[in-house]
């Protein structure tokens, strides 16, 4: 039991477990058979052995049966399900594809049914059952009340709502400014602009993966440490500033001649200043998390005269 | 059996009552079917007919609907408890104790709490099934930008909400929060290129001016925070997510219903 939980601790640390993720998330997309039902059901089977035996551990049963981190619990096993339905979908419509029979929405695209009563019926339905189900949930399990609110006495560690966990814990890695508003406005923008953006008229109105992929991107920079520290902030930093400026002047052109020729010829200059300028953003996240874990790295830029640390 | 009157809907869809509300016959013919969602200001937001695979479960997941669903369950139990919750310092955390103890049919906030954890989820899977269908592609860009708004109108929510039991949990989630709008570049007085705003010798953005400040009301979370995030919370931004979400079945429609391959 021992044994087992410090492989688990060290499976967890922030480092391993971030990298294995992201190897985890490539091999979903890699080894397309575990969308075979008979595959996806080890997985459930694996996943919910693992949770009923993590249940064993004390801590492990006081964190997940605490009423606010029930929904995150359910989550996880949602979005594994989803996940699993639309990749499913996917796999065997490029399956199709590739054979030259199109997606399997296909079939029934054509045919139009009534709204009454086909979809009115069905949605009834869905109410219902929704209803039942959330009416149970709020009486099995009661909301959480604390003690009443202090503002002198400080709760360790102080949460944000479960939703918002990622972006402190990206407050870890970037100061305020960076992860706690312009990261979130870019990323609200970033989604926003997919539309506009992605420029692949195909894989429209059906699950696929082979034709909505539009973005591959292989490429990391080549960072250096910087050295001595003069007294005026612009001498002191100018080389930090001038890594983060060619972060971000450099790639796109280099990348517009080299591996994304494609998408510069076809999305034209806007649009792909747009969008490599995005994907640099999204990266800088990983590089500096490595960054951190590597070298205790905590700033490329730090001009605390003006709070403007990146 | 179409035609042969059944008692009681037989004599009651006979009533002038009853005519005077619905005005097609029984939907059993496609004529009254189709009459019946055009003649009702909410099934209209539906078309007529609609696409087989749109219908499909495992297409749309009836996401789209569960997060919708959840938004009225929350309209509907949220005005409840605003039956008896006040917003103030003083009364709200036993407001929210006496809620379970003291009113009938206790499980309002439990309804309440739960269907928004549930929504928060609920919204990020319909993103995700719309995303991996393609459906924000042409001519349904614009609706994906409108979901955008309501994905961030939704966190709003809950987060405001977040504030309103007003114990532990809730104003130091919030204390966490809303730091970090100090650190607004040019706008939060600790935020990049705020100190260079000054006329003289005098900041023009402090602590007392500042978007935290415009955010909670206050130098600290207190009294003015909780009436704010409750304004908020209450009545400002379900106002405006109500009115995007009609903007967003709206378009649904108009672009051409839930999308298939073509
Ligand atoms: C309060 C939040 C939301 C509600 C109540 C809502 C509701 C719906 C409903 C009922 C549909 C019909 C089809 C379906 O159920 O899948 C739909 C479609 C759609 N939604 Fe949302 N939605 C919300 C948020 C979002 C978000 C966050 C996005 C994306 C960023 C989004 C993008 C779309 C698009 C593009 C369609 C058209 C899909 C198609 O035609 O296949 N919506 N929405």
């Amino acid at each position: 039991m021992e044994a087992i939980r410090s492989v688990v601790n060290t499976l967890s640390s922030p480092t391993i477990f971030f990298s294995l993720s992201v190897i985890l998330f490539i091999a979903m997309f890699t080894f397309r058979k575990w969308v075979e039902p008979r595959y996806a059901a080890l997985i459930v089977a694996g996943a919910v052995i693992f949770f009923a035996a993590s249940m064993f551990d004390s801590d492990f049963r006081l964190i997940v049966t605490k009423p606010d981190n029930v929904p995150i619990a359910g989550m996880l096993f949602l979005v594994g399900f989803f996940s699993w339905v639309g990749l499913k979908q996917a796999f065997e419509n490029d399956g199709r594809i590739a054979q030259g029979l199109g997606p399997a929405e296909k079939d029934e695209t054509e045919q139009k049914v009534l709204v009454w009563p086909d979809l009115v019926y069905s949605e009834f339905i869905c109410l219902i059952i929704l209803s039942v189900v959330l009416l149970a949930w709020a009486i099995l399990l009661q909301a959480p009340t604390e003690e009443p609110a202090n503002l002198t006495r400080s709760p360790n560690p102080s949460k944000a709502p479960w939703y918002f966990l990622g972006l402190q814990e990206m407050l870890v890695y970037f100061d305020p400014w960076l992860a706690g508003v312009v990261f979130p406005s870019l990323i609200i923008l970033g989604l926003m602009a997919i539309p506009y953006i992605d420029v692949n008229s195909r894989g429209n109105g059906y699950y696929t993966f082979r034709l909505s992929e539009f973005i591959y991107v292989k490429w990391l920079p080549n960072l250096g440490y910087k050295g001595g520290l003069p007294k005026f902030w612009l001498w002191r930093e100018i080389w930090g500033m001038l890594l983060v400026i060619a972060y971000f002047m450099l790639p796109p052109p280099i990348l517009a001649r080299t591996a994304f020729r494609r998408f510069f010829e076809k999305m034209g200059f806007i649009r792909y200043n747009v969008m490599v300028f995005l994907l640099l953003f999204m990266i800088a996240l990983p590089i500096k998390m490595y960054l951190r874990w590597a070298f205790n790295l905590k700033y490329i830029v730090a001009i605390n005269e003006f709070f403007f640390n990146i | 059996m179409a035609d042969k009157p059944t008692w009681p809907m037989g004599f009651i869809r006979e009533t002038q009552i009853w005519k005077s509300v619905f005005r097609h016959g029984k939907p059993v013919d496609p004529r009254n079917r189709a009459l019946a969602v055009i003649s009702n200001v909410f099934l209209h937001l539906h078309p007529v007919r609609i696409r087989k695979s749109g219908l499909r479960m495992r297409f749309t997941w009836c996401m789209g609907g569960t997060t919708f669903f959840l938004f009225l369950v929350l309209t509907f139990t949220g005005l409840m408890l605003m039956f008896y919750y006040r917003p103030t310092v003083e009364y709200a955390r036993a407001d929210i104790v006496d809620l379970r103890e003291q009113v009938a049919f206790g499980v309002m906030r439990e309804i309440h709490r739960w269907g928004a954890h549930a929504m928060v989820i609920t919204v990020w899977l319909h993103m995700l099934r719309v995303f991996l269908t393609g459906s924000y592609k042409p001519p349904r860009e614009f609706n994906w930008t409108i979901g955008v708004m309501l994905l961030v109108l939704t966190l709003l929510l809950s987060f405001t909400g977040y504030l309103l039991p007003w114990d532990q949990l809730a104003i130091w989630a919030i204390t966490v929060g809303s730091n970090m709008a100090r650190a607004t570049p040019l706008l939060g007085h600790e935020g990049p290129g705020a100190s260079l705003l000054r006329l003289g010798d005098i900041p023009l953005v402090h602590a007392a001016d500042d978007a935290r400040f415009a955010l909670i009301g206050g130098r600290f979370i207190g009294e003015m925070t909780l009436l704010r995030f409750y304004v908020l919370h209450c009545v400002g931004i379900p106002l405006v997510a109500a009115i995007l979400m009609a903007v967003h079945f709206w378009r649904v429609r108009k672009d051409g219903g839930i999308s298939g391959p073509l």
